[in-house]
Order: structure tokens, then sequence, then C-alpha cells
């Protein structure tokens, strides 16, 4: 399974930097074949210049990039490629249709029109010019564009950003039966629920570098399940001190726990204030994880140091 | 149709294209450059009202008393002034639009053959100028009653298709020196006083001396001695100017291709 052949995109040590500014600082990413991988980070964590890296957009300034074992900014690699950027503005009085006749025409062997509108739910609007379109129906069209060159890979940069639920939940469904075609997807997100739904792998990424990487479940593993949240005047640094109290900290007349025992520590946190109110107990999701991540940024940072 | 498929997805496996695909890249895009910007009146109008309403009012209008070669040579003036804009703003405003709001990058990223973009552009500047020039001469000839021969008016249509390179080139510089809005003000800013300059508004034997002898300095002036030539005003060796107006579209080529290719 993890021949070299199935590594269909690959950044080994990839370094950039923009004048003073370290973007990345030796990251390794590696995508295999009919995967769908999802990146998450703050802003300025480096996703973007790790997508432009793989897209050929800028040059290294140390490390490799290799797309289907090219260079990415080899025209064949690219031919393999669908791509979605965040910020494209198309020409706005083009057509639908004929914006996806142009995209199609870069690639050798590209879907049927009727094909690639059936699979972004695009057909009604074939007809109808680009700059007429909703900020969800125009985000729709550029995911029709991004596979309509029957690529093997598909970056998707925010694809959902100004969708409402529906058109998100068909979205998703798409990018599904593409990675069920044994098309690979790359995927950035602020939306972490949508890479808990669909990702097989998450890559976390902070500061130019790879903070986590593996499955939604073991990025979960890593930290605490639980968080409460609650009105008390309990002291938080006594709370934090607690048995299998993660951690604890006080939020002006709020107090938060994040715990691996939720039940032990509410029954505790409740017989020792009996005035505590605004009680809160949530599972902690993919965005937990991910603050948690982020946050502990700087103690690896000088753990490194 | 089987084998044809499997055929096709051999060569897609390693991401090479037939040439009759790659070709049908290009005129894909060129075909779309066409229309999106035929479509657009905000850039089709100016373009064309511009040097059209010019003509109207100061070479017809006002110069109904004059002889046949003034007209000419008023003809070739506003032609000119027409075949400029196309070229500068059709290049240079979107060139800067498209780098500011991130169509270009799209564009890079994807499998678009090589100057595919740049061909389409300057395509669609060269049908603009040819439209521009077209409508002079319907103008010219139905309504200043000009005497001009097929050969006169075709020459001048080539020149127009042709003469307006040089200012895609430079209008491509401007436009990867300057990003998103601020492109239209500079750009009036030389096309107006270079209009000016090279005596497209005012016969250049009624500049002043100073202008006079630096009018050769702008490309514009090279495409006016052509024109003039063309539609037989004056006689003159055509070699210089044309050499001029081809070291000028090199220059500015080169130039603005070395930023795109660092810039993006």
């Amino acid at each position: 399974m993890n021949t070299t052949s199935d590594v269909v995109a690959r950044l080994s040590g990839a370094v950039k930097r923009y004048g003073q500014l370290t973007a990345l600082d030796g990251v390794d990413l590696v995508l295999h074949r009919g995967e769908l991988l999802a990146v998450l980070g703050p802003n300025g964590a480096g996703k973007s210049t790790s997508i432009s890296l793989l897209l050929g957009l800028i040059r290294p300034d140390g490390g490799r990039v290799e797309l289907f074992g090219r260079d990415p900014q080899q025209i064949e690699a690219r031919r393999r490629i669908g791509v979605m950027l965040q910020t494209a503005m198309l020409p706005l009085t083009l057509r639908v249709g004929e914006l996806l006749r142009l995209v199609a025409s870069y690639y050798p062997n590209p879907r049927p029109l009727q094909e690639s509108a059936a699979l972004a739910g695009v057909t009604d609007l074939l007809q109808r010019p680009y700059g007429k379109l909703s900020g969800g129906q125009q985000r729709r069209v550029q995911f029709a564009l991004a596979l309509c060159g029957r690529p093997e890979l598909v970056f998707l940069d925010e694809p959902t950003v100004g969708m409402d639920i529906d058109a998100r939940q068909k979205l998703w469904a798409a990018m599904r039966s593409l990675v069920a075609e044994g098309c690979s997807v790359v995927l950035t997100t602020h939306y972490l629920e949508e890479a808990e739904a669909l990702a097989q792998r998450v890559v976390v990424m902070g500061k130019g570098r790879v903070l986590s990487e593996g499955t939604v479940d073991a990025l979960r593993a890593q930290v605490p399940l639980t968080r409460i949240r609650c009105v008390s005047d309990i002291d938080a640094s006594t709370v934090a001190n607690w048995p299998q109290v993660a951690s604890a900290e006080r939020d002006g007349a709020r107090l938060r726990i994040s715990t691996h025992a939720a039940e032990n520590v509410l029954r505790r946190l409740l017989a020792a204030d009996e005035t505590l109110s605004e009680l809160e107990v949530q599972r902690a999701g993919l965005a937990d994880v991910f603050t948690e991540l982020t946050r502990d940024e700087p103690a690896l940072e000088q753990e490194a140091a | 149709m089987n084998a044809v498929t499997i055929t096709n997805t051999a060569a897609a496996a390693a991401g090479s294209m037939g040439f009759r695909r790659v070709l049908g890249a290009y005129l894909a895009e060129a075909r779309s450059e066409c229309l999106r910007y035929m479509r657009n009146p905000g850039f089709m109008l100016p373009i064309t009202l511009f040097p059209t309403m010019f003509y109207l009012l100061f070479g017809i209008v006002m110069n109904h008393a004059a002889g046949p070669d003034v007209a000419r040579y008023l003809l070739v003036s506003y032609g000119v002034f027409g075949v400029m804009s196309p070229g500068l703003f059709g290049f240079g405003i979107s060139l800067a639009l498209e780098r500011d709001g991130g169509l270009l990058t799209y564009k890079r990223a994807l499998p678009m053959p090589p100057g595919a973009y740049l061909l389409g552009k300057m395509l669609m500047a060269m049908l603009a100028a040819a439209a521009v020039i077209l409508l002079l001469l319907a103008m010219s000839v139905g309504m200043a009653h000009l005497a001009i021969t097929l050969r006169q008016a075709s020459l001048l249509l080539l020149l127009g298709v042709l003469g307006v390179v040089p200012f895609c080139a430079l209008g491509m510089l401007v436009g990867t020196l300057i990003k998103g809005q601020g492109a239209p003000g500079v750009l009036n800013l030389i096309y107006l006083p270079m209009s000016f300059l090279s005596g497209l508004w005012i016969p250049m034997n009624l500049l002043p001396k100073a202008l006079q002898q630096m009018a050769p300095v702008w490309p514009s002036f090279h495409l006016h001695e052509l024109g003039l030539v063309a539609l037989g005003v004056q006689q003159g060796n055509i070699a210089g100017h044309v050499l001029a107006l081809l070291g000028y579209t090199v220059v500015f080529l080169v130039i603005a291709a070395r930023r795109l290719r660092r810039y993006g």
C-alpha cells in the first residue's frame, strides 16, 4: 500500500521564506492515491503556502516538492490535478457552460460537460453568466471546474465558504464520490466538522510546521475529551490540581475545565460549590483538539529550543 | 469507441496531450477572452466611443471644408488613437485586475498551455482594434466622403490589427507594475499625453519644436507615420518605424515577462 507509486504528491522538508518571515519551516507531507486529506491550521499556519508549492505557484527555498513524481511547474504534472482556489475572481460575463468548456479544454481527457455539471450540481446554471450567480452557486461552479478535467488529485481551498447547509451537504457528497472514483483530495477548511465528516487523514499545521498528523479519531484521542463550563467562584488553580483534570482556567465569572473523566469531576464540582450555575458539558470535537494543538505551540517551540 | 477511451486514458496517465487538443485549448482561451470583453460594455464602449466621437467632432464636423489630405491625416490620427486603447486598456487593466483578483494565480495552477492567456488577450485587442478602424473607415467614407481605395483601407486595417501589439506589450508592462484599481488612472496618464505628444490631436507641425523633436520617443508616433504612408498622405521610409515598433514591443515584453514570472 505504501509503495512510492501510491504517492501522488509530496513535500519533503519544504522551506519557504518571505524576507524575514519563515512561512514553511521544514514541512513533510505525503498524499496517497484515493485518500482525502484535510489540512487544518490557523491563518498564517502555512496551509496556503503548502498548497501553492504543490501547485507550482511558488518555489521552495529548501526541500523538495513533487506532484506525480514531477516538478509541479511541469504542465504534464498539472494536467492530472484539479484546483479550487479561495479567491479566484472568474470572468463575470462568461456563462457557466463556457467556463466549463474552457477549463476542460486544458485537459487531455476531460469529463463530458453534462457529467461535470451533474457532479457539482450546476446543471441548471449552465446558461447563466457567472457574475449573476450567488456566492454559494459560484463556489459550486468552481468545484465543477476543479473536477471537469477528470483529475487524479483535486485541491480544494476552503470549498464550502459561503454555502448554506444544504449546498454544503451536496458538495460533501460530491467529494465522497470523487474519492470513491479513486481521486485524491486535499482539502483546507476552517470548518472542522467538515474535516471530521470527510477526511481519512488530518494534518494540523501551525507556524509553518506540521503539528500533528493522523486519523480524526487518533487526533481526538490526543487531547481532553470533555469540556465543562460553569459559573462558579471555586479557585481555578484548585480545580486544576484535582485528579483527572487536564486544565482549568477562569474566564470572568466562568470556570472552564478540560477533563478525561467528566463524570467524576462534575460530581466533585457540584459538591464543592452549591451555588454553581449555568453548567455546560461538551464532548471535545476536532475544534478543541485544534485549539489545544495550536495553543501548545509556544511550549513546543521552547522544548525544541 | 472503447479503444479510443483506453488510449485517451493512457495518455492522460502520463499527463501528455495531443497537438490538436493543445491547439484546441489555445482556441478556447482566445474565444473566452474575446467573448468576455465583447460582452462587457464598460470595456467596449469607451474603446469604440472615444475615437469615433473625436473623429466625428474634430475630423468630420469641424474639418468639412479641408482638403482630402487633411481628412486622410485625421483618419490616421484618430485611427491610431483608437488602436492604442484596446492594447493599453485591454491588456493593462485586465492584467492588473486579474493579478489582484486571483484569476491569474488560478490560471497558473491550471494546466493552461503556456502563453494562452496572453495570446488570448492579444487576439481580443486585435479584434477590438479592427472594429475601431472599421468604424472610422465607415464614417470617413459614409460621412466625410473621403476618397480612399480598397487597398488603402485594407492597409490601414492591417496596420491597426498589427499596430495594437506594441501597445498590448506596454499595457502588459503597466499591468505587471500596478495591481488592481490603480491601473486605469496610470494608463490614462500614459494614453492621453502620449496621444497629444505624438501629434494625434494637434498635427505635429503645430506643436512646439521641442515636442516635435521628442516625438520619435513615442511608439504612437511611429504607428501614425506608418498610417500616413499607408494612406498616401506622405512618402517615406517605413523600415525605421516598423523597427522602432518592434523594438518597443520586445523591450516591453521582456521586462513584463520577467516581472510576471517573478511576482505572478
